[in-house]
């Protein structure tokens, strides 16, 4: 990043026009460097240059939403990170989490909380959570010089709709196409092994805790088969981070309640290395 | 042929003519409570704001021209967040928003004909009553750190010194609350009853967690007024005896 922005004396006009209500748009006239998309490309790619983020996981339940995150961040065959965070705290009622190239995603995972804060102050109200999903897409399709560079980033954002109250899930590609994923989704490395796992185990009636039970065995399934994701850390306690919107809001569990459950997943595997089976019939 | 007017002179019309657009409208106050800063307007809508939040913890009064203040904290906003975001949450803090804020009135006074009719406040709510920031920056740029509490607006005078004899600044909320109310009732010295629904009534609430800036409004602002008038009853009537336990009615 080159020189950050500074304003010797008095702001640029651009401050005190009324303008617009996105933070984005903004910052592209004052202070484009800051964009995570706007950067001039040099040749080559560089995608070794950052580590990769693994496994995310969602699912919803009857009032609300989970969303789970491995905490491992490799580049090529090393650990570069054991006890990362990918999930971030949009707001009050929504999370985003990223996998992909780490550094460009906590960038854009940062700006778009940004983003949302910033029209909710300008405007006096926050956006819809459709709107919401709609202007992550946008700042997606603003990184795809990046991603064809390699940076590729594809967020996963859950939020919980307090228009037709209920937990909600959308998937992005790296142009920018959005998706709503009913009951369940994965994104990262480890998806492929997440998602069938779920596909197992999701069942409508879940409760908070039986949700959050869920998404940690789908996360231990990814990292016994995806060696860029990361199971729990019994000796480091490095254990997956769990976020859950409710009609309340956003909250990280406690560690110790991630510990419990964790643990329990550790232990039953102890004894069926498989994890929970699925009735045949 | 053009007209020669003295500095001096220039300056006090100016001068003259934003205070008289300032006490045009009706009156703001700013005050701690045990719990943060509580901010309290006379302001029939209830869309058009006079108190909203800048950043994480800090948060913004005015009075006075809605469409210059309301410009003014736009400016403010914009720049809270891209300080924030180019820098870290934590460096964007009241003092320097309010310089910013001096030096933009500080140049419309001392440069443009027209002076811009407004006072605002910036506060910042800290870790303890010691750190909270108080700012007040008047229409010419000048900045106080005041402490404590403040008063803006219409009869600031009155409305303050009123304010004065009851400001404590460990009392609960509602208590609070209804202090503010009854100062702003010193308006033009009209007396007239302010009720839940001329108010617009918002905190900056130190326990809580990320943003603490919280809007009271609806149910919860009419259940802490009669707290607060409740136990100021209890006061009057049992003076020493029990001041009953008035909790803050937590919602949510």
């Amino acid at each position: 990043m080159s020189e950050a922005f500074e304003f010797g004396g008095r702001l640029p006009a651009a401050f005190m026009n009324p303008g617009t209500s996105s933070f984005s748009e903004f910052l592209g006239q004052v202070a484009p460097d800051l964009l995570p998309g706007r950067r001039e490309l040099p040749q080559g790619t560089g995608s070794h240059l950052t580590p990769d983020a693994t496994t995310i996981v969602a699912l919803t339940y009857p009032g609300g939403v989970v969303l789970a995150g491995d905490r491992r961040a490799t580049s090529g065959n090393v650990i570069a990170n054991r006890d990362m965070d990918k999930l971030f705290r949009s707001d009050e009622f929504s999370a985003v989490a990223i996998a992909g190239a780490a550094g460009i995603g906590i960038e854009l995972a940062k700006l778009f909380q940004v983003e949302l804060e910033h029209y909710e102050k300008m405007e006096g109200r926050s956006l819809s959570l459709e709107g919401k999903a709609n202007r992550l897409a946008t700042m997606i399709r603003g990184n795809l010089g990046m991603a064809l560079q390699g940076f590729v980033v594809v967020p996963l954002l859950v939020g919980y709709d307090q228009a037709c109250g209920e937990g909600r899930i959308f998937s992005y590609d790296p142009v920018g196409g959005r998706y709503e994923e009913h009951r369940y989704h994965s994104i990262g490395s480890g998806s492929v092994y997440a998602k069938g796992s779920l596909k197992k185990l999701y069942r409508e009636d879940y409760s908070q805790e039986d949700a959050v039970y869920a998404a940690i065995q789908s996360l231990y399934d990814a990292a016994d088969d995806d060696a860029a994701t990361g199971g729990p850390d019994v000796h480091r306690k490095i254990y997956p981070l769990v976020d859950v919107i409710t009609e309340d809001g956003h909250a990280r569990l406690p560690a110790d309640e991630i510990e419990r459950l964790a643990t329990r997943v550790v232990e039953g595997r102890a004894e069926h290395p498989d994890g929970p089976t699925a009735p045949l019939r | 042929m053009p007209f020669y007017v003295s500095p001096e002179q220039s300056m006090k019309d100016k001068a003259d003519y934003a205070r008289k657009g300032i006490a045009r409208g009706r009156s703001a106050v700013v005050l701690q409570y045990d719990g943060g800063i509580l901010f309290v307007a006379d302001n029939m809508s209830r869309t058009l704001h006079k108190i909203s939040e800048l950043y994480d913890r800090i948060a913004f009064a005015a009075v006075g021209r809605y469409n210059e203040f309301e410009n003014l904290r736009l400016m403010g906003v914009r720049f809270a967040d891209v300080r924030g975001y180019a820098y870290d949450r934590s460096d964007v803090n009241g003092r320097q928003l309010a310089n910013t804020y001096a030096q933009v009135l500080g140049s419309v006074f001392s440069e443009s004909n027209k002076p811009a009719e407004v006072e605002i406040v910036v506060a910042e709510v800290g870790d303890d009553s010691e750190s909270d920031q108080i700012y007040r920056i008047t229409f010419d740029g000048s900045v106080v750190d005041e402490r404590g509490f403040l008063a803006m607006g219409g009869s600031a005078d009155r409305v303050s010194s009123a304010l004065k004899e009851r400001f404590d600044k460990g009392a609960p909320l509602s208590t609070a609350l209804v202090s503010a109310m009854q100062a702003l009732k010193h308006e033009n010295g009209e007396q007239r009853e302010l009720e839940a629904g001329s108010l617009e009534v918002a905190i900056l609430e130190r326990a809580r967690e990320h943003r603490k800036f919280r809007r009271i409004q609806g149910e919860r602002l009419t259940r802490l007024i009669d707290e607060g008038h409740a136990a100021q009853e209890a006061e009057k009537g049992g003076s020493s005896g029990t001041t009953e336990a008035s909790g803050e009615g937590d919602a949510s």
